[in-house]
């Protein structure tokens, strides 16, 4: 039997479709999970990029964060799985 | 399109007899949204619920007890990939659903791990889709679906949801996990139905 | 209210590559000029866009491996962008820009993007760095930054590798340990160079006690490297006594 190898990468691998879409950086931001109500650094949670969109999960319970798909003509962003993102002030 | 990369192909094969947009590849490109569910033989189960309520299930004895098929078909992947006379055993939809009474016209899919995705009754039956458990002559591996996934390769691989656990008829149409979020809610590789509006 | 300039939606644009030095034998440094660039943080990373004659697009994102420059000069500070670029085998990118790229040729980007795994010169307390493999690219950008404001801060690296020609920034390393305030480690895992003490083997509880700073010394930690690796050293620093918050992590495939 083969080791299963981990196929997710972390919340920075998201860094550049998001800043497509925010005009801020949203890795630094702190994310509530609508599943568990964790909280944490968006930078931390689990990216999926092998997919036919960008899946970011939540480090405590796997729940769906957030999701992009880029098509021709559009991008859509699903941000279901949080309850709030809390983005600093520029100082 | 952006600007070209001086020699830069991509990791592509050439193919002739593909669907519009596809390359051909040899290998089985895994492809995940989130982590692989590990379900057990003995606490597997398939579900199958019609548009009243009623519930159909299948243990993974009663699931293996069935006739079985062996499926040779093409695989076509949204991301562009394509792979040709893949072999497959399973129970073809006919006979899972034969027993079950409906007259929905919809069914959405639902796996181990919450994925999702919809589809047409019809696309599902007369000899169109299969819950498959041996890939390749051995048992499904649980990074390609296993125990057992959906088969239906006259659309592209998306609906043909990995770790199946239910099936919901429904006379109305839902959408799935990759539908709701821009692609095609039919998905036929060969009209290159990617994205919803295509 | 003051006004800073405006932020707006980040997108593709076109750089040149300017030149293209060898690592080792299968790592390259593509050094781009890409106008207009903003400058970037010590630890941030920019997406590489291909696209075939076909309109065929595949896009990965790199660590930025070089400085910008401040006041500071010397290998890898300036006013250009480095990306260092390990090839992986059957990868799509990667062997494009390690064996088919050339100075002169265009290469889309975008970026700079990520403000989590970064390190500010004016940032407090001593950075400990841990990469594995390429992992180490982000780091050498931390250590450049380092360099090019002159920082008395405390920085140690803890490098896995797995052998000694796998180093990356062989002869810049040695550069940036010869200061007082950077001390270099490396953990080979498969093959040891003569002399070496420790046999080879993978980053474990002991050698992090030995050569890292300890929980007392209160470093935030950069971790870097593949998934499995990441996820090892995170859990063994926790184990340690480290404060979770302040270890910062990035994965690669």
């Amino acid at each position: 039997m083969t080791v299963e190898v981990p196929t997710y990468l972390d919340g920075n691998a998201a860094a550049g479709v998001l800043r497509e879409i925010f005009a801020v950086d949203i890795t630094a931001a702190i994310g509530r999970c609508a599943g568990c109500g964790q909280t944490g650094v968006f930078a931390e949670t689990r990216v999926y990029l092998d997919a036919p969109g960008l899946v970011a999960r939540c480090q405590g319970c796997d729940e769906v964060l957030l999701r992009v798909v880029t098509t021709p003509a559009d991008t859509y962003l699903d941000l279901r799985g949080l309850t709030y993102l809390r983005v600093p002030n520029p100082a | 399109m952006g600007i070209v990369s001086p020699g830069f192909t991509g990791r592509r094969g050439a193919g002739s007899d593909l669907p519009p947009g596809q390359y051909l590849t040899h290998e089985f490109p895994v492809l995940s949204a989130g982590p692989t569910p590990h379900v057990r033989h003995e606490h597997w189960e398939l579900t199958v619920a019609n548009e009243t309520g009623e519930v159909t299930r299948w243990d993974w004895k009663a699931l293996t007890a069935l006739p079985s098929e062996k499926i040779t078909k093409d695989l076509h992947c949204v991301t562009r990939w394509s792979k040709l006379g893949t072999e497959w055993k399973g129970v073809s939809l006919d006979v899972l659903l034969a027993d079950v009474e409906t007259g929905a016209d919809f069914v959405m899919v639902h796996s181990y791990g919450g994925y999702t995705t919809n589809l047409p009754l019809e696309d599902l039956l007369d000899g169109q889709a299969w819950i498959a458990y041996e890939y390749d002559g051995e048992p499904l591996h649980p990074e390609h679906g296993g125990p057992a996934r959906l088969l239906v390769p006259h659309l592209y691989l998306w609906k043909s949801a990995k770790w199946v656990r239910g099936l919901v008829l429904s006379d109305s149409e839902d959408l799935g996990f990759w539908e709701t979020a821009g692609y095609h809610e039919y998905g036929d590789p060969w009209k290159e139905q990617r994205y919803a509006g295509d | 209210m003051e006004r800073t300039a405006i932020r707006r939606r980040l997108t593709w644009q076109a750089g040149t590559v300017t030149e293209v030095r060898a690592e080792t034998a299968s790592a390259r440094t593509v050094v781009l000029d890409v106008p207009d660039w903003p400058g970037h943080l010590a630890g941030q990373h920019l997406d590489v866009r291909l696209t075939a004659p076909d309109g065929y697009q595949a896009s990965r994102s790199y660590s930025i491996a070089s400085a910008w420059s401040g006041s500071g000069t010397g290998p890898g500070i300036g006013t250009t962008v480095e990306l260092t670029v390990e090839q992986v085998p059957g990868g799509e990118v990667s062997p494009y820009l390690v064996d088919v790229i050339r100075p002169g040729d265009p290469l889309e980007v975008r970026g700079p993007v990520g403000g989590w795994f970064v390190w500010k010169p004016e940032q407090e307390g001593p950075i400990q760095l841990i990469g594995g493999g390429s992992g180490v690219v982000p780091l050498m950008a931390m250590l450049r930054a380092h360099a090019a404001a002159a920082s008395t801060t405390p920085a140690r690296l803890l490098y896995s590798v797995r052998r000694p020609e796998a180093v990356i920034y062989v002869s810049d390393l040695k550069e940036l340990a010869a200061s007082d305030d950077i001390e270099v480690t490396f953990a080979y895992t498969r093959e040891a160079p003569p002399g070496e003490q420790r046999a080879p083997a993978r980053i474990d509880a002991g050698l992090l006690a030995s050569v890292t700073f300890q929980p007392e010394d209160a470093p935030t930690t950069y971790v870097c490297g593949p998934t499995p690796f990441v996820e090892t050293v995170a859990d063994l620093l926790v184990a340690a006594g480290h404060d979770p918050a302040r270890i910062r992590t990035e994965r690669f495939g």
